[in-house]
């Protein structure tokens, strides 16, 4: 099968690709150039965007021993994974842009433009395992290696795009895909982890949005309130700069009555209020999630499993659906969790799709944090 | 090239690199073991400089210019960093008032890139000068450039032939204009030697940059032949090698070889460009006939004084010229999307903009080049298979 391995300059794709090369696929490596003028989203080789990985991405093609182009898909990545950011944090949501890159750019805009071409299956250096279950369908599983598992992120692919995926990494652990690279003779064997955001320089969310929102944020600036007695406890210069569930660099003078640290338990993006309050507030048992995306059939109500960031725990869950709505019951409660984030339902080990979070219930008071 | 390879590559990018001719490859392999360094005064060093020196002055006759006027560089860029930096700063050591560089909107970036950190860091006055859709500078406003202020002008720089489309500017013109008020013209010259008749005294400009790999030679060597009145001030310092404008021992086993290739080029430019402009038509037609809708971007084909001889380039609506050329590619046939950036980045070209493209179109184009080594079955393979990629890659855009 001719196979397009997506590239990005680190240790994972590159023997992703190799491996690919070495089943005997038909292997051509691209580099995603995302930023339309490279370095300017962050500087330094950490993971994506910048000269120097498509370089080491070059020559890991060239040790494989398989043609490499660069693509350009900076505009498509500005409109669907970074003003999506934007807006998402204007409105004072806390969105996965890894997710959005996934379900827009890496197997959308690429995966289309793949088969187009004449390629089979798009392969990449995520830790996720596909297998074909007894329906015929393919399934996507956890990775083996449970720390580096990435089907958190993969959540959003429906099944047409995992027919046409490859995890080749899904059954090693990371200290193995390293030692086969260097194995392999790939100079990106000692290559650090990405770990942040790519287009954000030094995972500084909150610096990087207070230059880029400009005007798209209504407030800059708001009050800090305690939720308890309704007390304006400080200012805060714009509400992109906190998460629900933030504990650090609230700056808030005075300290809580009991002394216990307080937390960010809602943002309110019109009036630039963001509301603080003890942790027990954070306590969320039930949410409501749109936009669901399902990797294969569409469950009505399903016991199992929901993780609800990155590397987040897994929460028990009962998860019911009704056309594009889904409700997730919490039966282990979850803690600030924040409207934008994605909700990734497991069966066991198996991704059976995700939602986007659009409302909490806190397991203490039966509030709805519900936002726009 | 290769004629064992069971797959031979179709090579149709003669205008990014051309390969060495036999002659330039004996000329060079011929001094890789011999010792001495040109400045040194013995023996060894007289040998060397002798062997330095001849192909100077076999350059010179080349391209008819005293062989005192070629300057030895690294190759095409440093040459025309030399000419626009360094006329740059004596013309502004003169009089402080030339502040303008009067260059086109079509030029090589190492033209274009010198003109702007000029602008950025040495307070010249930049302009581009336009272009019609054929990419030929637009002489009145070159004219009414200069004249509304000659004094202040600097240098101009205009390139004898575009590196993408294949558009031959209007040399003499923009000599006569200058001219007239003494100002310096320097044109890149890169893509002109031994494809199109090149006379450097007749032509009148001040400097020229020429290159060894696009004319059958090594890489990095080439050479600014600039005019001996005119005072140039150097980028690199030490010890003056070469009229002390460029320092740096010289590479002489290059330098021979890339004197061999301009001569070779140049004795053989009449017929060279017989064949190329005949093997382009083939192209060219085949390439229309087997894709609707392709379009021809640049002068029209039967003029031999508006086009490079084996320049081709194509627009194909509704692709990426991406798509297409790693579509063809893949057949093993190799062409160019026009200028790509260090990270390997598509940009649509900035050429086919300045001639008032759309991106979209300027996108959606390859240049093909032709050289000494293409072949009619060269032709006919880009051919039988452009019309499956196009199609293909038209689905991608899709």
């Amino acid at each position: 099968m001719k196979v397009l391995a997506a590239m990005s300059g680190g240790v994972d794709s590159a023997v992703a690709a190799a491996r690919a090369a070495q089943a005997g696929h038909d292997v051509t490596g691209i580099h995603l150039a995302l930023s339309r003028n490279p370095a300017s989203y962050r500087s330094g080789a950490r993971g994506c965007c910048t000269i120097e990985d498509s370089n080491d991405a070059r020559r890991a093609a060239d040790i494989i021993g398989i043609p490499f182009y660069v693509w350009d898909l900076s505009e498509r990545f500005h409109e669907d994974v970074v003003e999506d950011f934007m807006d998402e944090y204007a409105a004072g949501r806390t969105p996965n842009p890894c997710l959005r890159c996934n379900e827009k750019i890496k197997f959308a805009a690429v995966l289309d433009r793949a088969l187009a071409l004449g390629f089979g299956a798009v392969a990449t250096g995520h830790y996720a395992q596909l297998r074909t279950g007894e329906d015929g369908l393919i399934e996507m599983h956890r990775a083996i290696d449970h720390g580096k598992d990435q089907s958190y992120v993969l959540g959003v692919l429906d099944q047409h795009q995992l027919a046409h995926s490859l995890f080749p990494l899904g059954d090693t652990h990371k200290s193995a895909v390293r030692a086969e690279a260097a194995e392999r003779g790939l100079l990106v064997a000692d290559k650090p982890d990405s770990h942040d955001i790519c287009f954000v320089a030094d995972g500084d969310n909150a610096g990087w949005l207070r230059e880029k929102l400009g005007d798209r944020a209504p407030n800059h600036g708001g009050a800090i309130v305690d939720d308890a007695t309704g007390e304006e406890l400080g200012r805060h210069t714009g509400t992109y700069g906190f998460t629900i569930g933030q504990r650090k660099g609230l700056r808030i003078g005075t300290p809580a009555p009991d002394g216990k640290p307080r937390f960010v338990l809602d943002i309110e993006p019109v009036s630039g209020t963001v509301t603080v309050g003890a942790r027990e507030r954070l306590a969320v048992d039930r949410l409501s999630g749109i936009k669901p995306r399902w990797c294969g059939t569409v469950p009505r109500r399903l016991e199992g499993t929901v993780q609800l960031r990155a590397h987040g725990g897994e929460h028990r869950a009962v998860v019911t659906t009704a056309d594009d709505a889904v409700d997730i019951e919490l039966l282990d409660p979850a803690f600030g969790i924040a409207p934008g984030q994605a909700a990734v339902i497991y069966d066991g080990t198996r991704v059976v799709g995700s939602a986007t979070v659009s409302a909490t219930v806190s397991a203490t008071v039966a509030a709805t944090q519900a936002t726009t | 090239m290769s004629q064992s390879s069971p797959d031979p590559v179709v090579y149709l990018d003669h205008a990014a690199t051309t390969p060495m001719v036999p002659a330039a490859v004996e000329a060079l392999t011929a001094h890789l073991l011999d010792v001495g360094n040109p400045s040194s005064l013995h023996a060894s060093g007289r040998r060397a400089r002798r062997i330095v020196e001849e192909s100077r002055e076999t350059i010179a006759q080349a391209v008819n210019c005293r062989p005192g006027e070629v300057v030895f560089t690294a190759g095409g860029t440093e040459a025309d960093n030399l000419a626009i930096k360094g006329i740059y700063w004596s013309r502004q050591g003169t009089d402080a008032r030339r502040t303008r560089v009067l260059t086109t909107s079509v030029e090589h970036h190492a033209v274009l890139d010198p003109v702007f950190w000029l602008g950025e860091g040495e307070g010249a006055q930049v302009e581009l000068l336009p272009v019609d859709r054929d990419g030929r500078l637009d002489l009145d406003a070159l004219r009414a450039s200069v004249e509304r202020d000659p004094a202040s002008v600097a240098l101009i720089s205009v390139m004898w032939a575009n590196n993408e489309v294949g558009t031959l500017q209007p040399v003499d013109d923009v000599v006569a204009i200058a001219a007239a008020h003494g100002i310096p013209v320097h044109t890149d010259g890169v893509q002109a030697i031994g494809t199109v008749p090149v006379d450097f005294a007749a032509s009148g400009v001040d400097a020229l940059a020429l290159t060894g790999h696009k004319v059958g030679g090594p890489y990095g060597v080439g050479a600014l032949v600039v005019r001996r009145e005119l005072a140039v001030t150097a980028l690199v310092h030490g010890g003056g090698q070469e009229r002390d404008i460029r320092s740096g021992t010289v590479d002489t086993p290059a330098i021979a070889g890339l004197a061999a290739a301009v001569e070779l080029a140049v004795k053989h430019q009449p017929e060279h460009a017989v064949r190329m402009r005949a093997l382009r038509a083939r192209l060219v037609e085949g390439v229309l006939a087997a894709v609707p809708g392709a379009m021809l971007n640049g002068p029209a084909l039967d003029d031999p004084t508006a086009r490079l001889p084996g320049n081709a380039h194509l627009s194909f609506p509704g692709c990426e010229g991406d798509s297409l050329l790693m579509l063809l590619d893949a057949r093993g046939i190799e062409c160019s999307t026009g200028s790509a950036c260090s990270a390997g980045v598509p940009q649509p070209s900035h050429v086919l903009l300045a001639m008032g493209r759309e991106p979209d179109e300027a996108r959606s184009s390859l240049r093909f080049s032709l050289g000494h080594t293409s072949t009619e079955a060269d032709v006919d393979a880009l051919v039988a298979a452009i019309g499956p990629c196009v199609e293909r890659a038209r689905a991608a855009k899709a």
